[in-house]
């Protein structure tokens, strides 16, 4: 006979078992629980993603991509201004706060870890990040379009830079800070200076995370509305001065969603319906894009 | 084709390569290495071993100044590179570690292809046209004995070798900028026993191009290929000597303790 099987007793052994049951039963239990937070969860976005296609499809023709938004009650009319006022903010918006955000990102991760500016702008920017969008569109407002007299498609830029900066400032330095120092120390060791140590190794090493920040930035300005609304306004007509109010899919559908018009709310589905394809594209192109990379 | 390499051979008789002296490491207020004297010959293995905290790592990272990546860290002494102090604050960091490649415990293939990963360094004290870069990346991937296995997916990531293959690459990494000192801190720990014993063998090539320093844990692999065996513990070199001495006849009873399994 195993001469272990003798160091228990048949009593001891039963209450293994039975806290071997009892386990099973809080596992059973907390999954059960994990189960159902998920479903409720998946339930609303799937219900969302259903109502957004259902009726986002209904509205979908050539007209959307091609005439510009129509007043109320009319035959025709489509999105065209507001899809360009969209793309070029939020792509300029993209282009200029990127550089700023990677930059400062890369500050905090590989610079300022522990010195008193790092600390200081680790801060604010948490502030900056959670800061409402309303209160940048005001902002905004009273820094450049008071003083400018002007809504312009340039003060919406400037707004949707500044939500922007902050999202790539924390993704670009959580990502870099993932990064063993191994793979530093290994660089370092072949003499290599430090901004080529950053720059060719460091965040190349963090590159899927730092354009998944920037994805999620470009994602999150893409429906913003508050501070379109105070700063490019929006634009019945076709624009492509920065200098002028500015159509944006974001203000068009909130102007025509609350509408008592059909036309409006058709075009407003419509709207809703290809930022959603966008955001989702966008995000599947840079997955496929960037599974076979280094 | 490798000029550097040429008068090395020459060192039929021993020759000093680095001689450390009155060696004494901080990290902040703690006193890691202790008046650390040592004199290292040119083209031979020199292992250190010790318990772990001893030291041997440390005063394998002052070797490159690898230490000075952080800020509470600071070493004090003399390190001479053939007659050279090393430890001077004047001397470019850089030049010095292209003199002195390092590999590491875990492999590091950096995020590039197989290719990038060897021409990397090489780019940084190197302008090469194309095709002397590829007999360069060739050559010490051979050196590596890695040519075999990746002669046809030079353009593949370096992340998708195996763990052998990777510190090999890595090894490969650090002789393409054809340094005079290789420092190998643990190269094999992370490694299987095929694999070790094919970084072994390359350890025993290497020997004679280059002056090898390897930190192990393993008692086995500092007899089987080094030359010169150092023995640390708490900061303190307790004995130095040829490999065979230290081994079989260790003048140190504490030496002997460590080395038969009795302490450590």
């Amino acid at each position: 006979m195993n001469p272990m099987s003798t160091a228990f007793t048949a009593a001891q052994h039963e209450g293994r078992l039975a806290i071997h049951r009892h386990r099973k039963r809080v596992n059973a239990v907390a999954l059960m629980l994990a189960i159902g937070a998920m479903a409720f969860g998946v339930f609303w976005l799937l219900w969302i993603l259903f109502e957004t296609f259902w009726l986002g499809l209904g509205g979908l023709n050539l007209a959307v991509f091609t005439e510009m938004t129509p007043p109320p009650q009319a035959d025709t009319g489509g999105l065209a201004n507001a899809i360009f006022g969209s793309v070029v903010m939020a792509g300029l918006a993209t282009l200029l706060g990127t550089p700023i955000g990677v930059m400062a990102g890369i500050y905090l991760a590989e610079y300022g870890q522990k010195t008193w500016l790092g600390s200081a702008t680790r801060f604010i920017n948490d502030i900056l990040l959670s800061a409402p969008s309303i209160v940048i569109g005001l902002f905004i407002y009273s820094v450049v379009v008071a003083q400018f007299k002007s809504f312009s498609g340039f003060a919406g830029v400037l707004a949707l830079a500044l939500i922007v900066i902050p999202v790539v400032i924390r993704t670009t330095e959580n990502m870099l800070s993932l990064i063993p120092n191994a793979l530093r120390e290994a660089a370092y060791a072949l003499g290599t200076p430090k901004w080529i140590v950053i720059s060719s190794v460091t965040l190349k090493a963090a590159r899927a995370g730092v354009i998944t920040g920037i994805l999620l930035a470009i994602a999150r300005i893409s429906g913003e509305t508050a501070p379109l609304l105070f700063t490019a306004l929006s634009n019945q007509f076709w624009t492509s001065d920065l200098s002028k109010p500015m159509a944006s899919l974001p203000v068009t559908i909130f102007k025509f969603a609350m509408s008592p018009y059909e036309n409006w709310q058709k075009l407003a589905w419509a709207g809703v319906f290809l930022i959603t394809i966008g955001v989702l594209a966008l995000n599947i192109a840079a997955r496929v894009f960037f599974r076979n990379k280094h | 084709m490798d000029i550097r390499v040429a008068p090395a051979h020459l060192a039929s008789t021993e020759k000093t390569k680095i001689s450390v002296r009155d060696l004494n490491f901080y990290y902040g207020g703690f006193h890691a290495l202790k008046n650390i004297n040592l004199t290292l010959p040119a083209n031979k293995v020199t292992a250190f071993i010790g318990p772990s905290g001893c030291g041997k790592s440390t005063l394998l990272r002052t070797f490159n100044r690898m230490f000075e990546l952080y800020p509470d860290q600071r070493a004090e002494g003399e390190i001479l590179l053939d007659g050279e102090n090393i430890l001077n604050k004047k001397l470019d960091v850089s030049l010095i570690r292209a003199k002195i490649g390092m590999v590491f415990q875990k492999p590091t293939p950096f995020p590039m292809s197989i290719y990038d990963n060897i021409a990397f360094g090489v780019k940084l004290f190197e302008t090469l046209p194309r095709a002397e870069m590829d007999e360069r990346v060739e050559w010490a991937l051979k050196k590596s004995a890695l040519w075999n296995e990746v002669k046809d997916k030079l353009d593949q990531s370096g992340s998708g070798l195996s763990g052998g293959q990777q510190q090999r690459l890595c090894i490969a990494r650090g002789i393409a900028i054809k340094p005079e000192v290789l420092l190998l801190d643990e190269p094999c720990s992370a490694l299987d026993p095929i694999s070790t014993g094919k970084i072994e063998e390359l350890i025993h090539e290497l020997k004679a191009d280059y002056t090898v320093l390897i930190v192990t844990h393993n008692m086995q692999q500092a007899a089987r290929c080094s030359d010169y065996t150092a023995y640390m513990y708490l900061g303190d070199l307790i004995e130095f000597g040829a490999t065979p001495e230290v081994f079989t006849q260790p003048k140190r009873k504490d030496t002997e303790d460590y080395i038969t399994g009795r302490f450590g």
